[in-house]
């Protein structure tokens, strides 16, 4: 049985479905989080967590126990907000060990516990500032000593980072993920940003129009998309329409080229069909095992380290990536060229 | 649920409010005995007496707005584009006429402009009603300051003096042409509100010894029974005729105004 | 050097442009107030003394001052407690939101209802004569006048004062009560704190520095009215501005200069009330910002 379960979740807000049939089992100790496009449900279905919104339909338990009628204030559970929302008369010492005054614990505890708090964020010497004194990232971490001080059973954070700067967003980034590992504390994270999602969660779901399009590890996620959706919103993906030639044999064809995919199609003859890869995929040249594809290169875009090309194959237009080495030279506009994928790289995808 | 305690509040303010109100309301309509009539207004709106001072405070009124505008409109406009650093000071001095009562202020008038001074302003009828109106305008700085300096936030002054400039206009040209069309709606609500403070003013106007709107209010009051709640009720229809045009002309401009 | 000169002479330029605003505050705010400020410390001949305040410790001025500061504290103190409760009814208190905007407006046109008209209202309503008190008399039997009521009197002025009082009251805090951000709320519910909790830890507090300044604010409010009190009272009631009404218009101190140190008395008192609310608004915007 796993510590956090949500079934058939609903939400309407009058004419307005915003989270239509959600379901998800998150285990003791795992950090989860919700990625999807802004407005598809995330915060929504964070707060019936929380207990600010009722759910339309559906159950929430929190270790085995229906939490659905259970009020904010007695579910145990903590929480961070994107705009922080740390008390702003109260000093970050009387901020984070608000939850346990309001508890009734004993001073003891609470100094004792203050400290603790303090220390893990790094910001053992600030207990007396004001919330106005410190930057946005030092609130953010004040808002999770605080979420945590009281020692909930689940702790929720909601885009805790789109407010910050993108060098802090990405130092605090792994300082959560740490804390939490350190404590094991069941974490559901909402983010718009992949980047985010990937690199921190043990399991990612994607949502979309209130939805769980697909529940993964990042590396299921990334590699392994299950829907067009998830497949476009999580990376950059090259979509090229192919018909399908032989479905035993897995060919295919696109602008005339048959490229064999290796591998048993579930489509028909003659079906048509996506392929999906990802630029880093691609590389130049031919490849021992790898499938040729032909191209003309029609445009070139100098990042850096990186050079992206985009290749115009037929009537498609796929981008890849090539690292610039010294003494290599730049591709030029208008030029044909080879490239090459392995099999395995290819994801079909259907409607 | 807890919105008893709301409504109970509201319901209470309600009542507070509308008694008096339909207290000056019906006293008002009740000069013939037994049957509610018009007579009282009748009575206050033939009264020559009536006709002059509110034609006068009205008179003051405009000219007082006319005064305001041409001093605030320039100054909160040089304040913003050319004097940021003097901003604190002036913001300053708008408020003071919340913190000194008129009374007070007044009183100095008198004192300082009299007619052994060198400045002899009360010495004449002309040179006292210019004084009240620089009183009424000073009552109104605060308000006329605030609501123009909102209005000058809300566009991009510089640029506009810029642009204004290059096409080689002249300040006045771009006080009058450019700035002042651009917070059109500000002006109007501080000249609204300016109205609506200076029409029925009392203090300053009788201490100045002015045949104005205020003054002869009061001395109704205490010689009539039925005419000052009419009164009441034609103050309080300007009032809030006033307050309306505010509201009018600021939702009007949120529609017209591009947003920077 | 040629330019610094012309920089100099730029600077000057600038300030030209407040001239004219400069030249008004100072003949029409400035100067006649500072000539009632000098005039209190000084004596006929023109020399320095203090004695002008400290003969304004007469129990007729004493008594004046004492009835003033009731009054406006009276009727601030009122004035929060129902404006708030009226905020607070319309913003956090979950009446529709229909409610809102025509109170605002109300708001507005009431808190600026003041002077002589409103104290007709007030006569019209619980004068002697007014709709209320004769209402009562004839349906309900109720004497106000035989139960020792009379408008023209201190409680009456509050009363009076209450109906601009609590509309900038409302005026001034609904901003404050949106400022409440919803998530301080939902922050101090899921860290366990009940309703209550939250408004006395979290709240009241910040809202404490406008409640308390807005508090000053209609004390000065109060304190600086002088229509409504010649109009409902006439010349006789003893308060502070109607005394130095009376002082102006007649000199009945029989000492001009003590008029200066009435007056001077008034500033003070409106001024720290002035000065605490300011202080106080600065303090919970720094927090609110
Ligand atoms: N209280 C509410 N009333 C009506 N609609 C709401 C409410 N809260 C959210 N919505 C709508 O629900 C949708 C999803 O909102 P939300 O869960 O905040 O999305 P996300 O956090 O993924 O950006 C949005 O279209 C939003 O407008
Ligand atoms: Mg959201």
């Amino acid at each position: 049985m796993a510590f956090l379960e949500i079934e058939n979740l609903q939400k309407t807000f009058g004419d307005l479905r915003v989270v239509r049939d959600f379901n998800l089992n998150v285990e003791q100790g795992e950090f989860i989080s919700f990625l999807g496009p802004s407005g598809c449900g995330k915060t929504t279905t964070l707060r019936m967590v929380a207990g600010f919104e009722t759910p339309t339909a559906g159950s929430i338990r929190i270790g085995g126990k229906d939490v659905v009628n259970v009020k904010p204030n007695q579910r145990n559970i903590g929480m961070v907000f994107q705009s922080y929302a740390l008390f702003p008369n109260l000093t970050v010492a009387q901020n984070v060990t608000f939850g346990l005054k309001v508890a009734g614990r004993d001073k003891a505890t609470i100094d004792t516990r203050l400290k603790e708090m303090l220390t893990m964020i790094g910001l053992p010497d600030l207990g007396e500032r004001y919330p106005f004194q410190l930057s946005g990232g030092q609130q953010q971490r004040v808002a999770l000593a605080r979420a945590l001080a009281p020692a909930p059973q689940v702790l929720l954070l909601d885009e805790p980072l789109s407010a910050l700067d993108a060098q802090i967003r990405v130092s605090l980034r792994s300082e959560i993920r740490a804390i939490q590992q350190k404590l094991g504390i069941t974490t559901v994270y909402v983010t718009h940003d992949q980047e985010e999602a990937l690199s921190m969660s043990d399991r990612i779901v994607v949502m979309h129009r209130g939805i769980a399009d697909q529940i993964g590890t990042p590396v299921e996620i990334y590699n392994h998309p299950a829907t067009r959706f998830v497949a476009n919103f999580v990376g950059t993906l090259n979509q090229i329409e192919a018909t399908v030639a032989d479905p035993e044999r897995g060919v295919v064809e696109v602008a005339g080229q048959s490229l064999a995919l290796e591998r048993k199609l579930s489509h028909p003859k003659g079906a048509s069909v996506a392929l999906a890869f990802r630029p880093q995929a691609l590389h130049m040249g031919k490849g021992e095992g790898e499938i040729p594809v032909r191209g003309r290169i029609s445009e070139v875009q100098f990042l850096g380290a990186v050079i992206r090309l985009k290749v115009d194959v037929g009537e498609a237009s796929i981008s890849l990536d090539a690292f610039n080495r010294a003494g290599a030279e730049l591709p030029v506009t208008g030029s044909e060229l080879t490239l090459s994928i392995a099999p395995s790289d290819i994801l079909v995808l259907g409607d | 649920m807890s919105k008893v305690w709301a409504w109970g509040a509201l319901i209470f303010g309600v009542v507070y409010f509308m008694l008096p109100l339909i207290g000056m309301t019906e006293f008002s309509l009740s000069m013939r005995r037994g049957v509610y009539s018009f007579d009282a207004y009748a009575a206050v709106l033939a009264d020559p007496q009536f006709q002059a001072t509110f034609a006068y405070s009205v008179v003051m009124a405009l000219a007082t707005i006319i005064f305001g505008i041409l001093l605030v409109v320039p100054t909160a406009y040089w304040v913003r584009l050319k004097m940021p650093e003097a901003r604190p000071y002036v913001e300053f001095i708008t408020l003071l006429p919340l913190v000194i009562p008129a009374i007070v202020v007044v009183f100095g008038y008198i004192r300082l402009y009299n007619t052994s001074s060198w400045l002899p302003l009360t010495g004449s009828v002309m040179g006292t009603n210019i004084l009240l109106m620089f009183g009424y305008a000073m009552l109104s700085l605060p308000y006329m300051y605030r609501s123009i300096d909102t209005g000058l936030r809300t566009i991009d002054i510089a640029t506009l003096t810029e642009a204004a400039m290059s096409l080689g206009a002249g300040w006045v040209t771009i006080l009058a042409r450019v700035i002042l069309p651009n917070v059109l709606a500000s002006v109007l609500s501080g000249a609204f509100l300016t109205f609506a403070i200076v029409i029925g003013e009392f203090t300053i106007a009788a201490l100045l010894d002015r045949p104005a709107f205020g003054p002869y209010m009061q001395i109704l009051g205490a010689n009539r029974a039925y005419e000052p709640a009419a009164l009441a009720v034609i103050a309080f229809g300007i009032t809030w005729a006033c307050m309306g045009l505010i509201g009018l002309v600021s939702r009007f401009s949120r529609y017209t105004q591009v947003k920077r | 050097m040629p330019g610094q000169t012309e920089a100099a002479r730029r600077l000057e330029l600038r300030w030209l442009g407040l001239l004219p605003f400069a030249v008004f505050s100072v003949l029409f705010l400035i100067l006649p107030t500072l000539y009632i400020v000098i005039g209190a410390f000084q004596t006929p001949q023109g020399g320095f003394t203090f004695q002008n305040i400290l003969d304004l410790n007469t129990p007729s001025i004493r008594s004046a001052y004492w009835v003033s500061i009731k009054v406006s504290f009276a009727s601030a103190l009122l004035g929060c407690l129902i404006g708030f409760a009226m905020a607070a009814a319309i913003t956090i208190g979950g009446l529709p939101k229909r409610i809102r905007e025509p109170l605002l407006t109300f708001s507005g046109v009431a808190s600026n209802f003041a002077g002589v008209p409103l104290a007709f209202a007030f006569i019209a309503t619980i004068g002697p004569a007014g709709l209320i008190t004769l209402q009562l008399k004839s349906e309900l039997g109720i004497n106000l006048r035989a139960m020792g009521w009379n408008l023209l009197s201190t409680p009456g002025l509050v009363i009076t004062y209450l109906f601009f009082q609590i509309p900038l009251m409302i005026l001034i805090i609904t901003p404050a009560l949106d400022g409440l951000k919803k998530e301080w709320r939902e922050a101090a519910a899921i860290l366990g704190a009940s309703g209550r909790q939250y408004w006395i830890m979290v709240g009241l507090p910040i809202l404490f520095p406008s409640l308390l300044g807005t508090l000053a604010l209609l004390f000065a409010n109060a304190f600086g009215a002088v229509a409504t009190a010649i109009a409902l009272t006439g010349p006789s009631l003893n308060i502070a501005p109607i005394l130095l009404y009376a002082q102006i218009r007649g000199d009945v101190l029989g000492n001009p200069h003590l008029g200066y140190a009435l007056a001077f008395g008034m500033i003070v008192i409106t001024g720290i009330a002035n000065a605490i609310y300011i202080r106080l608004r600065a303090r919970s915007e720094r927090w609110l910002k």
